[in-house]
């Protein structure tokens, strides 16, 4: 493919850096990401990768746009409250830059439907807001080998790692889904908007790296930061042997979906 | 005794403690919220009673966060 003179312009400051150039640019161009959450992370995350000219932007969410959500999902406008977020995304996507496809898909991850949805993507980005979702796009991509960018924001404090096949999984560290209600949501313990969009765009800048085959992937280490303080450590990881699915002796071979949180803020002022 | 923890050195006295005694001491109320990476390996859940630390272990306690969308 060759780059239009818009593109060249559009594109320049890509273009100027040593380890993108034309030929990178080119490779962000034809590139395929999904974002299964169109929320704090996956908002930010969506932006940037637009701005950056991924050819194919999936969208995963079934939700639509509260007020609440305005606070730190910086794709979704006031006028957008009450609109499918797959929808208000796209047309922000759609305006940034006319280069990216968009496809929306307004349902929610689950053991029937991922495979399929994941299939084409090069890369997947998890923003979602719920163990359930977390556990499940680990393994589809594990049992599917495919790379995926792991998030998770809580108060002030986020933690990121990124999988590609053969590096350690989500479960290499986390076992299982943590018993219900025994680690608040956002919802419950609050979020600053600000954290979200530090998470997602580390995991926009890991998509387009592993894209460009540039630099050092968040791979078998663990990111972890606290915004309150402003600190970041990295712990180091790797495979577990003992790990449920990508282990010596997998127990998990096929996809399950374990039980949705039913407890939000809303649900307990309004129970 | 030494132990890092989190990354950062700390003196205790807490002499053969185990995993679960460590993470009280450390005011994680409920073990479900962490794993524990011990010297470089994850435990499970059966091994903190069991596993007594020593002095220069290097011990992390990594929280679940769920946090993304909602
Ligand atoms: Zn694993």
């Amino acid at each position: 493919m060759n780059l239009t003179e818009e593109q060249i312009e559009r594109y320049s400051r890509h273009i100027i850096l040593k380890d993108v150039g034309g030929a990178g640019q080119e490779k962000i161009l034809q590139a395929k990401v999904l974002i299964i959450g169109t929320g704090g992370l996956g908002a930010p995350a969506a932006l940037y990768l637009a701005a950056a000219g991924v050819g194919t932007i999936g969208l995963v969410d079934g939700d639509t746009v509260d007020l609440s959500n305005l606070q730190r999902q910086v794709i979704h406008f006031t006028a957008d409250v009450k609109r499918l977020k797959v929808d208000s995304a796209r047309e922000k996507i759609e305006a940034l830059n006319p280069d990216v496809k968009v496809v929306t898909y307004p349902e929610r991850v689950h053991a029937e439907n991922i495979a399929a949805i994941i299939k084409d993507y090069d890369f997947i980005i998890d923003g979602t807001d719920n163990f359930p979702a977390k556990f499940l796009i680990n393994d589809a991509c594990v049992l599917h080998s495919k790379p995926f960018s792991h998030g998770g924001i809580l108060r002030f404090d986020g933690q990121t790692m990124t999988y590609l096949p053969g590096s350690a999984c989500y479960r290499c560290v986390f076992n299982s889904p943590p018993p219900k209600g025994a680690v608040p949501t956002c919802s419950e313990a609050g979020i600053l908007g600000a954290v979200a969009g530090m998470l997602g765009t580390i995991q926009a800048a890991e998509a387009l790296r592993y894209i460009l085959g540039k630099g050092k992937l968040l791979t078998n280490r663990l990111l972890i930061f606290n915004a309150l303080d402003m600190e970041y450590r990295q712990v180091n990881i790797r495979q577990n042997p003992e790990c449920p699915i990508c282990g010596e002796r997998p127990i998990i071979t096929k996809l399950v979906d374990y039980e949705q949180p039913v407890c939000d803020l809303r649900s307990r002022y309004h129970a | 005794m030494k132990l890092f923890i989190n990354g950062q050195e700390e003196t205790v006295s807490l002499e053969e403690a185990s995993i679960a005694e460590l993470l009280s001491h450390k005011r994680v109320e409920m073990p479900e919220m962490v794993s524990v990476e011990y010297n470089g390996r994850f435990l499970r859940r059966d091994e903190y009673e069991r596993i007594r630390v020593k002095d220069g272990d290097r011990i992390e306690f990594l929280y679940f966060m769920g946090g993304g969308s909602n």
